[in-house]
């Protein structure tokens, strides 16, 4: 299948992607990696009148340390963040859950930022960012401005981006300490996207494994129009010292969330699965598997 | 709009329209059509190739996106008339069936053995991932990939499924334990 026609332009810095953006007017889509875009373009369910490349803006590519945080440029690619040591040291989470989307091709194409923006709340990566604390960078005619990621999902395929706003950069808080995180993902087979995904991440007392849990933050993956961050179960999980209790906190994880019913599974499937995968996540990333 | 790569040591330039898929570009436009097109869904796989060495599916990327690379496709892999191990591989440990997948797993095998070069079994298997077979002739694959980057590595190929098979033992049938 082709694509219905589309004007193009590839600028070269983030600036002239802003202006190239707003010339094009309210029809023009911002092409990423392409590997959500390119498909939808292919089925013929979006017409955009220009795509807006900013494949060639290498001021968005990479990843640096600034203070606390990491800042990851919005066009680094999948397979660029997971192999990244600054990702690995202090956003393990990030690393692992980046290691689980799509197969090895895609990850060479699609990007941290392109995911984000497209808010897919089966995309694995916007329940890590929540996870996270994550801060969304914008850049648009106006000027530059933050958005909290709890902030930035706002219904499905729906972000607090305005169309003439570009996701520049995302920028996550080091986790420092002793941090155990784990990516708990089911699907049916290879390459799926995720029924259920959990990211969690885990703060233990004392800053040593095998004590009880001091912080969790969980965030969760296709349990709603929009990632979902489990805020009542992250209170229920302090303290927690075994298995036990562990899955005692987490039985409340899918209160209050709304997941879709399709050929993936019912709601009430998913809601059974986000207890389950949250107990392993948390047993996993705090290390209380014995 | 003008574009410009190097296929499998060729360089072309062309006019494309920007909405030309990679894969349709080097099909239909440069008669390069040893990529084959699968599923039409980013799916298959059946369309990898290599754009700057990583492995890409070319039915989720644009013409226009690749201008200034250099691509390898299946026809661009053998040296003259050496075939690359991975090519080899497949053809000794009977790693096609219908043969439709063949050219995007050999080329998913190369970009994995370039990243990795003593995966395991299971490191393979998720290494080609992306990249369905519908004969379901995996363990094969799976054994030619093995194989390749034992030779890749200066070990030496496996044992091939069928010559070098040693001949069946029946001794232990029905034995007693």
């Amino acid at each position: 299948m082709i694509p219905a026609a589309f004007d193009y332009v590839a600028p070269t810095s983030l600036a002239e992607a802003v202006s190239a953006l707003s010339e094009a007017g309210e029809d023009a889509k911002i092409l990423a990696g392409g590997q959500s875009l390119i498909p939808v373009l292919r089925l013929r369910l979006a017409f955009p009148s220009t795509l807006v490349d900013l494949g060639r803006v290498d001021e968005l590519r990479g990843v640096r340390e600034d203070g606390d945080s990491l800042v990851i440029g919005a066009m680094t690619r999948h397979s660029e963040v997971m192999d990244d040591p600054l990702v690995r040291q202090y956003a393990g989470l990030l690393a692992e859950a980046t290691a689980t989307v799509a197969d090895p091709a895609v990850r060479h194409r699609g990007t941290f930022g392109g995911a984000l923006a497209h808010a897919d709340p089966a995309g694995d990566l916007a329940a890590v960012a929540l996870a996270l604390d994550a801060e969304l960078v914008a850049e648009g005619p106006g000027g530059r401005r933050t958005i909290a990621a709890r902030d930035f999902f706002v219904n499905y395929l729906e972000t607090a981006l305005s169309p003439d706003e570009i996701l520049a950069a995302v920028r996550v808080p080091k986790l420092e300490g002793f941090w155990g995180v784990r990516y708990e993902k089911f699907h049916r087979v290879a390459q799926a996207w995720a029924i259920v995904g959990v990211a969690a991440a885990v703060r233990m007392d004392g800053d040593t494994p095998g004590g009880s849990i001091a912080e969790a933050r969980i965030g969760l993956t296709n349990m709603g129009a929009t990632p979902v961050r489990a805020s009542s179960v992250e209170g229920a999980l302090v303290g927690a010292a075994d298995r036990a209790a562990v899955q005692e906190a987490s039985s409340s994880v899918a209160e209050g969330t709304s997941p879709p019913s399709d050929l993936g599974g019912q709601a009430d499937y998913r809601q059974h699965l986000a207890r389950v995968l949250t107990a392993r996540a948390v047993t996993a990333a705090a290390g209380l598997g014995g | 709009m003008r574009v410009r790569m190097k296929v499998d040591g060729v360089v072309y330039e062309d006019e494309v329209e920007p909405r030309t898929l990679l894969t349709h570009h080097l099909r239909d436009g440069l008669g390069r059509v040893g990529t084959p097109i699968g599923c039409d869904t980013s799916n298959c796989g059946s369309c990898t190739l290599l754009v700057d060495g990583e492995s890409v599916k070319s039915c989720s990327v644009l013409a226009v996106q690749a201008d200034g690379t250099e691509i390898t496709t299946i026809q661009g892999l053998a040296e003259g008339s050496t075939w690359h191990p991975v090519q080899k591989a497949f053809q000794e440990h009977h790693g096609l069936q219908c043969g439709y997948c063949t050219p995007g797993m050999i080329l998913a095998a190369v970009d994995l053995l370039s990243h990795n070069p003593d995966p395991t079994e299971d490191e393979v298997r998720h290494g080609l991932e992306g990249n369905l077979c519908r004969c379901t002739g995996y363990q094969n694959i799976v054994k030619s990939v093995l194989s390749a980057a034992s030779e890749m590595r200066g070990d030496g190929p496996l044992p091939g499924s069928f010559q070098d098979a040693p001949a069946e033992s029946h001794e232990t049938a029905g034995a007693s334990s």
